[in-house]
């Protein structure tokens, strides 16, 4: 059986852009900075280990910054951590991403109202590319937003900034309800697009 | 030796220091416990709970400072003899929010030394001899001590915005 890349490519030649061919070696080789906080790391843990496997995505965690070009904020951020995690990003080399896990990292989380010593949200300190909820997030959702940085990288071009690309990826979601009313074994009977049958009948009327 | 009930064990600091020293036995159902009235004797109470061979109160379970919200402050001993008798009891000492000192114990029980710290840096107990009394929780240069009722948290901490 031939490999993938031999099925695909029979004809052993593939024209594409540099720039995208940059992008994808970027994206196939995410390094993560080793680092947790707080529970957070032991499901970022699971993630690497081998049930989720995350070296398929090339991702594989560095224990320097200077090696890395993610940042996974994997838990509580105290304030007495927020600098060395501030000293941390600034260690790391460009292009460099974020990745904040996690409620806590996202905006404090439970210590939101009483947590003296929480950074509600390490966006107070670091730009963030990719928040992942949850109270920890599963293995699945840290896969997903590690996915949505793959996007992120995807969707880079010379002369594009960050934000501009982060608008872009933004723009491919649906809305929530059309998703889970429509995948919802109890909902079989809900016409999940009510609108537009509805527009449907209009248009007919105006025929 | 006997395991002692806290009656008796109140009953021999009581005979050994005078009825000035300490309060009446407290015997609560969780916790019996009794009060030190003289602060200067604190310390040669400890040792004697320590050391006396009936007592041998040897192990410092938990040393906890309590904010109890009328202007005083105070610090519970939880004493445990571990290895001789397998009694227990809880030591009390109260102070004010304005006269926040109380004798340090880390010399007769070595635990002391970071319960201390952490009563110290979260409700502001300042504890005379503790040999190394610096914040352990909280960073060196934070404002106040987090765990005492009327306590405002800062606006900012090195610049980042510290209230939700």
């Amino acid at each position: 059986m031939p490999s993938l890349l031999d099925a695909k490519l029979s004809g052993g030649a593939i024209v594409t852009k540099v720039e995208d061919l940059l992008n994808w070696s970027r994206l196939s080789s995410l390094w993560p900075m080793s680092f947790g906080l707080a529970c957070c790391a032991i499901e970022m843990m699971a993630t690497n280990a081998s049930n989720y496997d995350l070296e398929r995505f090339g991702i594989f965690p560095r224990s320097s910054p200077r090696q890395s070009d993610l940042m996974i904020v994997a838990g509580t951020v105290t304030f007495k951590m927020a600098e060395r995690v501030k000293r941390l990003y600034d260690q790391m080399s460009e292009p460099r991403y974020v990745l904040s896990m996690g409620s806590c990292a996202n905006c404090g989380g439970p210590y939101w109202e009483h947590g003296y010593h929480v950074v509600k949200g390490v966006d107070r300190i670091i730009p963030v590319d990719v928040y992942v909820p949850g109270c920890p997030p599963r293995p699945e959702a840290l896969i997903g937003g590690l996915m949505k940085i793959q996007e992120l990288i995807r969707e880079e071009r010379l002369g594009l900034t960050r934000q501009e690309a982060l608008k872009k990826i933004a723009a491919k979601t649906a809305p929530a309800e059309e998703v889970i009313i429509a995948a919802h074994p109890f909902n079989a009977n809900v016409k999940p697009a009510e609108t537009k049958t509805e527009k449907k009948e209009t248009e007919e009327a105006v025929a | 030796m006997p395991k002692l009930s806290p009656e008796a064990i109140h009953a021999i600091v009581k005979e050994e220091f005078g009825s000035d020293a300490i309060s009446d036995l407290d015997n609560s159902r969780t916790m019996p416990n009794f009060t030190v009235l003289d602060h200067s004797l604190w310390q040669p109470i400890a040792y004697f709970l320590r050391t006396d061979e009936r007592l041998k109160f040897d192990y410092l379970a938990c040393l906890s400072g309590v904010d109890y919200n009328d202007g005083t402050l105070g610090v519970v001993y939880n004493l445990e003899s571990l290895a001789a008798h397998q009694h227990k009891i809880a030591v009390k000492l109260k102070c004010t929010k304005e006269n926040n000192r109380v004798p340090s114990v880390a010399e007769i029980w070595r635990t002391a030394e970071w319960h201390e710290r952490e009563a110290y840096d979260l409700i502001g107990i300042v504890f005379e001899g503790n040999p190394d009394l610096r914040r352990i929780l909280c960073p060196e240069d934070w404002e106040g001590h987090p765990l005492r009722k009327d306590y405002k948290v800062q606006e900012y901490y090195h610049g980042i915005k510290v209230p939700y």
